[in-house]
C-alpha cells in the first residue's frame, strides 16, 4: 500500500480554540490507483488530499491519527525529511493554475525547480522531461512553451501545464485538488483526457478531490464520500454510481434531476424585454456583435457560453453600465435609454439583478433588515409599518424566518442563505425582469438546486422575468424555458429549450453537450477514443 | 513570446521616456513653485543683505544690479534661462557661484547618503526577510521593537547618544564629522561613521516594516502554497517565490527613504558639523542668499523625481505581465 491514511484528525483555529474539522478519517490509495473524494464544501476533501503530503494549511493543525506513505509516518519525522517527500514522491495539483504558478518565473524555471530542490535529475534532464511531458499534453510548440510566463497561457493550457509540473520528479502519487472545477466545459474535457492519459502512462497514483460527480466517475477506481470532516460511504466507481447505499449520497445523485415542468409561454404578447442588434465593446474591441434575442413575459431565458462569450457584458448593456455602440434594449415595447443615469427610477425598478458572488454583493457591515429596506425605500417609498409588514413577507417569500434573519450581518449567513437574500433583494423592487448571473455556480449542488427551485416558484407566484447567465448545461435544462447560445460576443442560436438542446440544433451547441461529463464512467474514454485532445 | 513588431519600441523603453518627460515637466512646475514661493517672503532682499545702515541709493543701485527692479516673470525667465545652460548665478553672501558651491556640498552629501544606504537597505530588506520567515516569533516581535524604537527617538538624541557612548566613551569615531581638506577614503568612511549610523537607525524601521509586510502580503498566494508543497524550504518560498512579487512596494519605499538621506538630514550634518547640502540650504535661507536656497531646492525635487522614476522603473522590471506581454 502506497498511502495509509488512518483515523485523521485535523483541527482549526477558531474564535474560542481548536475546532475539530477531520473526525478520523481513513483513506488508503494502492500503487497505480486513483481515488476519487467528493462533497460538498467544508466536507474536508482538501484538507484530507493536502494531509497527504503532511501538510496543514496555515490555522489548522494535526490532532492525531497516521498518515504513513509507504510506510513513513509522515506527521512524526521532522519538517525537513516531510519536504524530501513533497513534490519528489507526492505531487500537488492545485484548483486554480492561474493563481498557483508563481507570476513571475517563466513556466520552465517553475517545472525545474522540483528536481533542483531534490535532486532527481540535472537541468538538461528536466527539460527534455518537460517538453515531452508538453507535448504529450498537446500543448503548442512543446520546446517553447516553457518560456512563458504564466500571464501569456490560457487557462486550459496553464492547467495541463500544472499537471506537468506535478510528474516533475516522476511522483508515487499526485493529489489533484479540483484541477478542472475553475475551466470552462469544453476546456475542461481536454484537461481530463491530458490527466487521464499522464497517469495512465507513468503509472502514478492518483488522489482525485471534486464536486463533481460526472467527472470523478470518469477519473477515479474508487470514490469516497464526504460531509462535514467524516466519510460518508466508499466504495468502486462502477458500485457507487449504480448502488450507493447512503441517503446522502443518494441525495447528491439525485440533484441532476429536477427539471421544471414545461410551461406555455406566451411569445405573441410584447415580451419582457427585447434585444435588438447589440455591438457593445472595450476601447477599440468589440465584446458583442449584433446579439438579439428577446425575454418573452414571464419566461425564462437561460443564455448559456463558455467564458469571454459576452454573457455578462450583454447584462452589463441591459442594466446600463454599458453603452452599446449600436442596436436598442426595448423594456415593454419600449428604447430604454442606454446608459444607466438617463434612465428614469420606474425603469431602473423595473430591471433587477442577482449576482455570482452574494459574498461581495451584500455589504458586510449592514444588517439584512438594512439591506433590504434600502429597495423598498428608494423604489417603493415604503416607511415604518408598511415596510416592516413587506419585509416580512419578503423573507418567507425566500424562506427564511424573518425574526430570525433580519438583524443578522451577511457574515453570519451560509452561501445559500446569502444567495437568497440577494434575490429578496432583487425582488423588493417589484421588478418585472431579473438577471441573475452565474447565481448558483459559487454553491454546492444540493445548495444550488434549492436556489433554482426557488427561483420558479417565484416566478409562478409573481409573474417576473428572468434572464439566467450559466456555463452549467444541468441549470439550463433544470429551470429555462428558452435558451440563447453565445460564442466570442455573437449568438450562436436561440429558441424554446427542447429545439436548441434536444437534440442540439447548432454545431456548437452539439460540442458543448457533448463536453459535458456524462455519469457513466466510460464516457471520457469514448470521447478520448473520438478524438478528443 | 512577445514578438514585438519591428519599429515599436520595448514597452519598458517607452515607459522611460514617458515617465522621464514627465519628470522634466513636473520640475519646470516645481521651479516655478519654488520661485514664486521666494518672491513671496516678507522683507527686501537688498535691504536684508546691505543692512538697516544702508542709503535708500545704495538699496536702489543694488536691486538693480540684482534685477530686482525687473517684473517676476521676466526675473524667472532670466533665472531659468541660466539654470538651463547650468548656471545658478551668484552667491549674495560671498559672490562666489552657486555651482562651485554646491559641486563640493552636493559631493559630501551624495557621499553620506551612500555610505548610511548601502548599510541600512540590505539590513532592512534582510531584517523584514527573516520577520516574515519567522512572522510572530520572538525574533519578530524584538526587530519590531527595536526598529521602531529606533524610529521613535529624534535623531538628534540618537546622534547625541552614539556621539556620547562611541566618541566620548569609546573614543573609536570622531564626534565631528568635518572631512577638513581632502582625506583618503577610508579616512572618510571612519568620520562620517557616526553620522552614517544615525541615519540607519532612522530609516532601517520604515523599510524593513515594508519589507515584511509586502512579503508577508504575498506570502497568502496559493503560488507560495505550491512552491511549499513541491518541497521548497521556507528560506526559498520567502526569497525566490516572494520576495520577487512583491519588489514594488519595498523600492518604492526604498527610494523614498534614499531620497530622505540625501535632502533631509539637516538636523544630523548640524549635530555633526558635516558641511552637507541641507546645512548650506538652512545657512543661506537664514542669510536670504536666494539664488542658493534656489538651487537646493531645485536640486532636492530633482533627486525626489528621478529616485521615484528610477522606482517606478525597477518595479515594472520586476512584473513580468509589464515586461513581457501576452
Amino acid at each position: 500500500m502506497l498511502l495509509n491514511i488512518e483515523k485523521l484528525k485535523i483541527e482549526a483555529k477558531g474564535e474560542e480554540g481548536w475546532t475539530p474539522i477531520l473526525h478520523g478519517v481513513d483513506l488508503r490509495v494502492d500503487r497505480g490507483e486513483v481515488v476519487g473524494l467528493i462533497g460538498e464544501s467544508g466536507a474536508g476533501k482538501s484538507t484530507l488530499g493536502l494531509a497527504a503530503m503532511g501538510f496543514a494549511q496555515p490555522g489548522l493543525r494535526f490532532s492525531g491519527g497516521h498518515v504513513r506513505f509507504d510506510g513513513t509516518d509522515l506527521l512524526t519525522i521532522p519538517e525537513r525529511q516531510r519536504r524530501a517527500f513533497r513534490g519528489r514522491r507526492v505531487a500537488y495539483v492545485a484548483q486554480s493554475a492561474a493563481a498557483s504558478f508563481n507570476p513571475a518565473w517563466r513556466l520552465i524555471e517553475q517545472f525545474c525547480e522540483g528536481p533542483e530542490i531534490h535532486h532527481t535529475a540535472d537541468r538538461a534532464a528536466s527539460e527534455a522531461f518537460a517538453h515531452e511531458l508538453y507535448a504529450k499534453m498537446h500543448l503548442p510548440d512543446p520546446e517553447h512553451f516553457g518560456l512563458r510566463f504564466p500571464h501569456q497561457v490560457s487557462g486550459g493550457q496553464l492547467q495541463r501545464a500544472m499537471v506537468a509540473m506535478a510528474m516533475a520528479c516522476k511522483p508515487d502519487l499526485i493529489v489533484f485538488d479540483e484541477p478542472t472545477t475553475a475551466l470552462d466545459v469544453t476546456t475542461q474535457i481536454g484537461v481530463l483526457a491530458a490527466i487521464r492519459q499522464a497517469v495512465e502512462a507513468t503509472g502514478a497514483a492518483g488522489i482525485y478531490i471534486t464536486h463533481d460527480l460526472a467527472v470523478v466517475a470518469q477519473m477515479a477506481d474508487r470514490i469516497k464520500v464526504m460531509r462535514h470532516g467524516r466519510e460518508v460511504e466508499e466504495a468502486p466507481t462502477q458500485q457507487m454510481m449504480q448502488a450507493p447505499t447512503q441517503a446522502y449520497t443518494r441525495s447528491l445523485w439525485a440533484v441532476r434531476d429536477f427539471r421544471r415542468p414545461v410551461r406555455a409561454v406566451d411569445r405573441a404578447a410584447t415580451p419582457t424585454l427585447r434585444i435588438k442588434g447589440i455591438t457593445a465593446g472595450y476601447a477599440q474591441h468589440n465584446v458583442l456583435n449584433s446579439v438579439s434575442f428577446d425575454i418573452p413575459r414571464g419566461a425564462t431565458v437561460a443564455v448559456v457560453g463558455e467564458s469571454g462569450s459576452g454573457k455578462s457584458t450583454t447584462a452589463r448593456v441591459i442594466t446600463g453600465l454599458l453603452s452599446p455602440s449600436a442596436g436598442v434594449v426595448e423594456l415593454d415595447g419600449q428604447i430604454l435609454p442606454p446608459r444607466l443615469a438617463q434612465r428614469s427610477p420606474d425603469q431602473l425598478r423595473k430591471v433587477q439583478m442577482i449576482y455570482q458572488m452574494a459574498d461581495t454583493a451584500l455589504n458586510p457591515r449592514q444588517t439584512i433588515r438594512q439591506i433590504l429596506s434600502r429597495p423598498l425605500q428608494f423604489y417603493r417609498g415604503l416607511t415604518g409599518r408598511a415596510r416592516d409588514v413587506r419585509l416580512h413577507e419578503l423573507m418567507e417569500q425566500i424562506e427564511l424566518t424573518p425574526d430570525t434573519f433580519l438583524d443578522r450581518l451577511p457574515g453570519e449567513l451560509s452561501g445559500g442563505q446569502k444567495q437568497r437574500i440577494g434575490i429578496a433583494r432583487a425582488l423588493a423592487a417589484d421588478p418585472d425582469f431579473i438577471i441573475c448571473d452565474e447565481v448558483t455556480s459559487a454553491l454546492d449542488q444540493l445548495v444550488a438546486e434549492g436556489i433554482l427551485r426557488l427561483l420558479s416558484r417565484l416566478q409562478d407566484e409573481t409573474g417576473v422575468s428572468y434572464m439566467i447567465i450559466t456555463h452549467d448545461i444541468a441549470t439550463v435544462r433544470a429551470i429555462a424555458d428558452d435558451v440563447v447560445v453565445m460564442k466570442n460576443g455573437q449568438v450562436m442560436d436561440r429558441g424554446q429549450q427542447a429545439e436548441v438542446l434536444d437534440p442540439p440544433r447548432h454545431a456548437y451547441t452539439r460540442e458543448l453537450l457533448a463536453s459535458v461529463p456524462q455519469l457513466d464512467p466510460d464516457w471520457l474514454r469514448r470521447r478520448i477514443a473520438e478524438g478528443v485532445e | 513570446m512577445s514578438g514585438a513588431p519591428a519599429g515599436q519600441r520595448h514597452p519598458l523603453l517607452r515607459m522611460i521616456a514617458a515617465r522621464l518627460g514627465i519628470g522634466v515637466f513636473t520640475l519646470f512646475v516645481i521651479s516655478t513653485l519654488i520661485f514664486l514661493a521666494i518672491s513671496l517672503l516678507p522683507g527686501d532682499i537688498a535691504q536684508q543683505v546691505l543692512g538697516q545702515s544702508a542709503t535708500p541709493e545704495t538699496v536702489a543701485a543694488f536691486r538693480r544690479e540684482l534685477g530686482l527692479d525687473q517684473p517676476l516673470f521676466w526675473r524667472y525667465l532670466d533665472w531659468i534661462g541660466g539654470v538651463l545652460h547650468g548656471d545658478f548665478g551668484q552667491s549674495l553672501a560671498n559672490g562666489r557661484p552657486v555651482a562651485a558651491l554646491l559641486a563640493a556640498r552636493l559631493g559630501n552629501t551624495m557621499f553620506l547618503a551612500a555610505y548610511a544606504a548601502l548599510i541600512a537597505v540590505p539590513l532592512a530588506v534582510t531584517l523584514g526577510l527573516l520577520s516574515a520567515l519567522w512572522r510572530g516569533r520572538m525574533f519578530d516581535r524584538i526587530t519590531n521593537v527595536l526598529t521602531l524604537s529606533a524610529i521613535s527617538l529624534p535623531e538628534f538624541l540618537i546622534a547625541y547618544i552614539l556621539m556620547f557612548l562611541l566618541a566620548v566613551r569609546m573614543g573609536w569615531f570622531p564626534s565631528i564629522a568635518d572631512p577638513g581638506a581632502s582625506p583618503g577614503f577610508g579616512e572618510m568612511l571612519n568620520r562620517t561613521f557616526l553620522p552614517a549610523i544615525t541615519l540607519v537607525l532612522v530609516v532601517t524601521a520604515h523599510m524593513m516594516r515594508m519589507t515584511r509586510a509586502a512579503v508577508v502580503n504575498v506570502m497568502g498566494n496559493p503560488y507560495v502554497t505550491m512552491a511549499r508543497l513541491k518541497g521548497a524550504s521556507r528560506w526559498r518560498v520567502v526569497t525566490r517565490h516572494a520576495l520577487p512579487n512583491a519588489l514594488a512596494p519595498i523600492v518604492n519605499v526604498v527610494a523614498l527613504n534614499i531620497a530622505w538621506l540625501i535632502t533631509g538630514v539637516v538636523i544630523v550634518e548640524v549635530v555633526f558639523v558635516y558641511p552637507g547640502l541641507g546645512q548650506l540650504m538652512v545657512d543661506s535661507v537664514t542669510n536670504r542668499d536666494i539664488p542658493v536656497v534656489q538651487a537646493c531646492a531645485l536640486i532636492f525635487a530633482a533627486v525626489y523625481i528621478l529616485l521615484n522614476l528610477l522606482a517606478d522603473v525597477v518595479a515594472i522590471a520586476a512584473n513580468p505581465r509589464l515586461l513581457h506581454p501576452r
